[in-house]
């Protein structure tokens, strides 16, 4: 299906590429143009995704926009494309993220048109990811969008770069290659009940995977997506890529990529193996508190900006992925809605660390102090942002998190109890931050003189602040247009099924008004 | 008994004969030449008489022919076996010409000893019969020694060719005493009537042809450095031009591996479930041991003899699993890691001057920018090494697992994905280099253009692309050709 005869989902995924020719022929000292043309491609790119969201009827369901044609036909391999409700909007918030992160580097002049080929190479992976339906061409844009991210962290980022771009490389791909057997394992068990060769998503759905080889498979994927969530324990290349990476690195990596780990649980190994995931629940809800624990506390201790921002990740995804393994409706609407608040907030809070940072070439807290006086509006959108990471009720935060607590609750009362303990901790290590950074006298001279957000910047954090009151205010239409691919995941788990009691989990809307469900 | 050549005869060895006489042709030219006049007009000749073999081999396709009372056979896998080769060679010479003329061995000898080599892989491919294998490899075997030393003054070129030459006899004692013992065993040195003659359950259980085979997989072990008969490799490849690096770690592979594959499947077939156990030991530890230790190597050359290493590897693991699915990865493989490795060596080549050669890693700190062209195809180069996908090193390696889980050996192909993960380290070594790396000091000066490498560059970037993103007519082409191989089964 198409809109006007364009394949909209093609277009989405290829448009960058366009970009990558133009600036192939710029010449290497003309960075205005690079620039130029990358903001040009990438807003093109993100209007051309806008019209998925009006294309996308809620009330049908299931995958739409779908293209499908044959690739490798010796494999059954096929370019295969589909969106559904959630992925619709993950696209949307990697077209929207990564124009934003060229318009926020733009004073990245070290191989400008280099950076920006990277930067364009990544949302076209970025954005097949989210819209493959074959899982060998999911696997290609998985593995591709790797690349472009090693070297934006690797030759933008700073002191410790090489370090901490190869352990990024390394970490993932060491778990995507078992992904990899896992893949090709199914692949066989698919060709073995069929007769015939696909590597078709919707039909891997539809089998019956034997035990135990369903506990290793689902094991397998499981690990690929969870060391890019990423889930306690295996973070530790998390807070070095994001120190390391420029700011537009860390906004993408933190914004998008973080939630292809749990697009990949929503889309490929929990509704493949349900029985697995049963089997695997407590390990895994254990997992999502002790990050949502862990991720805190290690905040509460961090002396630099970004690093703190890059636990508060963990933090936060921990709760996504708290809310998925509920496999209720409020915890998995409240996950999914979480990942695209994260993509917000986090999103903005490593563009305003990067605004700083630019300023002062420090990221340490005790470098700063009493910077509302001398940045005003700095210091007001800083608020903002922190609040709504924090989960303040109007906030996008909110919203997700206590969506989530309430599905979790359902399910397990003492993890819910426990992670809401982390939203208090949120509440202390950012708001001590925020204090710390903005309140009081001004402790250092250079501080005194530095500027406030220039127009630039203000045009950056903009569309950012709408959203995050807009979906902490009226959260509806998103929460609508996913409604049924969620219920859809929630079917794929009906043999994983724990009891939801008729707790005050059963109407949230007399809690807030905001909140439907519907 | 009046000894008469056909036409069919003629007709099977048609890309052999080519490259033979183009290769006297050569040598006729040369006597012409000028004392330090180009040798371009012999590389000329030598390109010439490549494609006009390549194109033969090609016509071979889909053809059925045995020549010399059966020794010789034409069929798709020997075909597309000449076309690989053919590649291999056209892309040796165009990164040759400009390496001779910079390290002062600008002999058109090479060309001729080139030609000699390629027509005796040829011979490997499409032998029939022991003798003829052995025919090949020794003609194949004996110019690569001479190649290996061609840099007559540099003590490290003599070492290697000395290297290559003592192992390689070595393994070729080894080669034809197995030889002797399964035609002790079975009567009889053509391939298939071997085959035929060990269906019989009492020749089988002769233990001539069991040691036979063992000293076969030693003495091929050695031609292919499959661990543990590896150690001559990193030796010989750094000492040997670089030039001759990239054509011996492509070419007499793959030519060993195409003979492998027809004595295995077509003379001892019956024998499968032993010699695929060994080969699973082989595999995993030839991968494994090349991965980690090319980790160490600072020299780019070294460091490639230890990939070409776990590449052989990668492709054992297909031979593991002879279905018509592995064999025709090892097929697609090889003229996927053939490209990619003559592209990375073109690189080496081209940045490399007559007065250096750039060959460290630290010969390389910056050099994607000073040459962002060259650096945007070592990018691809380097992905498809690694098997990233959207390159045909992923395909490869990606068909050659799926066979491999096909089969049931989930661990071998565990083994081989984890293995993929250590490359990615010191592959990356190179990426590190070009662009994330300042130079210390002077940076390497642009390279200067020359059309040789770029062509070869160029084609072998847009063919591993093409592998990569369309590898559907190459796929099929492959797995066609080792039906041939499999009808018996």
């Amino acid at each position: 299906m198409s809109i006007l005869g364009i394949p909209i989902l093609s277009l989405v995924i290829f448009l960058p590429l366009t970009g990558v020719a133009a600036l192939l022929l710029v010449g290497r000292n003309q960075g205005a143009l690079a620039r130029g043309i990358a903001l040009a491609v990438t807003g093109l790119t993100f209007l051309a995704s806008l019209p998925m969201y009006f294309a996308y009827d809620a009330a049908m369901g299931g995958f739409q926009m779908v293209e499908q044609m044959d690739w490798i036909p010796a494999w059954g391999a096929q370019y295969f494309l589909g969106a559904d409700g959630v992925s619709m909007l993950l696209v949307l918030l990697t077209t929207l993220l990564t124009f934003l992160s060229v318009l926020a580097a733009w004073n990245e002049n070290r191989h400008t048109r280099e950076f920006m080929i990277a930067v364009l190479l990544l949302e076209v992976g970025m954005t097949g990811v989210f819209l493959a339906l074959d899982v060998f061409l999911f696997y290609v844009f998985w593995e591709v969008m790797l690349f472009p991210m090693y070297f934006i962290i690797g030759v933008w980022g700073s002191d410790r770069r090489l370090y901490a771009a190869m352990k990024f490389v390394v970490y993932t791909m060491a778990a995507s290659v078992l992904m990899l057997v896992a893949i090709l394992f199914m692949y066989y068990l698919n060709f073995q009940s069929t007769g015939h060769s696909s590597f078709n998503l919707l039909e891997w759905y539809h089998l019956k995977v034997p035990f135990p080889a369903q506990y290793w498979l689902f094991a397998a994927f499981a690990l690929a997506f969870a060391v890019k969530v990423p889930m306690f324990p295996f973070h530790t290349w998390l807070p070095d890529a994001h120190v390391e990476a420029p700011t537009a690195g860390s906004v993408i990596l933190a914004g998008v990529l973080l939630k292809m780990g749990t697009y990949g649980f929503y889309r490929f190994a929990m509704p493949m193996f349900p029985d697995a995931v049963l089997m695997a629940l407590p390990v895994l809800m254990g997992l999502a508190v002790a990050a949502i624990l862990y991720g805190a506390l290690v905040c509460m201790v961090q002396p630099d900006m970004k690093k703190l921002v890059a636990y508060s990740s963990v933090s936060h995804m921990g709760f996504v992925m708290l809310g998925l393994f509920a496999l209720n409706t409020q915890g998995v609407q409240g996950s999914m809605i979480q990942m695209l608040n994260h993509g917000v907030s986090t999103g903005a809070l490593f563009l305003l660390v990067g605004m700083i940072y630019e300023r002062r070439h420090t990221k340490a807290i005790a470098e700063f102090g009493g910077l509302m006086g001398p940045m005003p509006v700095y210091a007001t959108v800083f608020l903002v942002v922190v609040l709504s990471s924090i989960g303040l009720p109007g906030l996008n935060g909110f919203v997700g998190e206590y969506l989530i607590l309430l599905g979790a609750y359902g399910v397990n009362p003492w993890g819910a109890g426990v992670s809401a303990l982390a939203v208090v901790l949120a509440a202390i290590y950012l708001l001590w931050m925020y204090q710390r950074v903005f309140f009081g006298l001004v402790t250092k001279a250079v501080n005194q003189k530095l500027a406030d957000l220039t127009l630039r910047e203000m045009a950056v954090l903009a569309p950012l602040l709408v959203l995050i009151v807009w979906m902490g205010v009226y959260p509806k239409p998103f929460l609508d247009k996913m409604k049924p691919s969620v219920d859809q995941f929630i079917a794929s788990q009906a043999g994983a099924k724990p009891a939801v009691p008729e707790s005050p989990a059963a109407k949230p809307e007399s809690v807030k008004p905001g909140v439907s469900l519907r | 008994m009046t000894f008469q050549i056909t036409q069919t005869d003629l007709q099977t060895i048609l890309p052999e004969l080519i490259l033979f006489g183009m290769g006297m042709l050569v040598l006729v030219v040369e006597l012409f030449r000028r004392p330090g006049a180009s040798t371009l007009p012999q590389a000329l000749v030598a390109l010439l008489g490549i494609s006009a073999s390549g194109y033969g081999a090609y016509l071979q396709l889909g053809l059925d022919l045995k020549g010399f009372s059966g020794e010789v056979i034409a069929d798709d896998y020997a075909a597309v076996f000449k076309m690989v080769f053919a590649a291999t060679a056209f892309l040796t010479v165009l990164i040759s010409t400009r390496y001779l003329a910079d390290r002062k061995m600008d002999f058109g000898e090479y060309y001729a000893l080139l030609l000699f080599a390629v027509g005796g892989m040829m011979v490997m491919a499409s032998a029939l019969d022991l003798l003829m294998v052995f025919v090949g490899l020794e003609i194949l075997s004996i110019s690569s020694y001479i190649l290996c030393g061609m840099l007559r003054h540099d003590v490290k070129s003599n070492e290697s060719a000395m290297k290559y030459f003592l192992l390689g006899a070595f393994a070729t004692g080894f080669l034809l005493y197995g030889m002797a013992m399964i035609y002790g065993a079975t009567g009889t040195i053509h391939i298939r009537e071997i085959g035929m003659a060990l269906t019989n359950p009492d020749t089988f259980a002769n233990p001539l042809v069991w040691f036979g085979m063992a000293l076969l997989l030693v003495g091929f072990g050695f031609k292919l450095s499959i661990v543990p008969f590896h150690m001559w490799t990193p030796d010989v490849y750094e000492g040997a031009p670089t030039a001759v690096t990239a054509f011996l770690s492509a070419g007499p592979k793959a030519a060993g591996f195409a003979a492998l594959i027809r004595l295995l499947v077509e003379a001892l077939g019956a024998m499968r479930g032993e010699w695929s156990q060994v080969l699973w030991v082989l595999a995993a530890l030839t991968m494994t041991l090349g991965n980690v230790v090319a980790i160490q190597q600072n020299n780019i050359k070294r460091m490639l003899a230890y990939s070409s290493i776990a590449h052989a590897g990668y492709i054992l693991a297909a031979l593991v699993v002879s279905t018509s699915e592995g064999l025709g990865a090892v097929v697609f493989y090889t003229l996927a890691y053939t490209l990619m490795n003559m592209g990375i060596f073109a690189v080496l080549i081209l940045a490399s001057g007559p007065d250096k050669e750039r060959v460290t890693f630290d010969d390389f700190k910056g050099f994607g920018y000073v040459s962002p062209a060259v650096g945007l195809a070592t990018l691809v180069f380097v992905l498809s090494l690694i098997g990233i996908p959207l390159t045909g090193g992923f395909v490869g390696k990606f068909q050659i697992f799926k066979a491999v889980v096909e089969q049931g050996y989930i661990w071998l192909a565990v083994i081989g994905v984890v293995n993929s993960v250590v490359s990615v380290y010191y592959y990356l070594r190179i990426l590190v280099v070009f662009y994330m790396t300042p130079p210390q000091g002077e940076p390497a000066p642009k390279p200067v253009f020359h059309p040789g490498l770029a062509a070869a560059i160029l084609v072998s970037a847009v063919g591993v692309l093409y592998l990569g993103i369309l590898p559907s007519a190459w796929l099929e082409l492959s797995s066609r050709s080792v039906s041939v191989l499999l009808a018996g089964f």
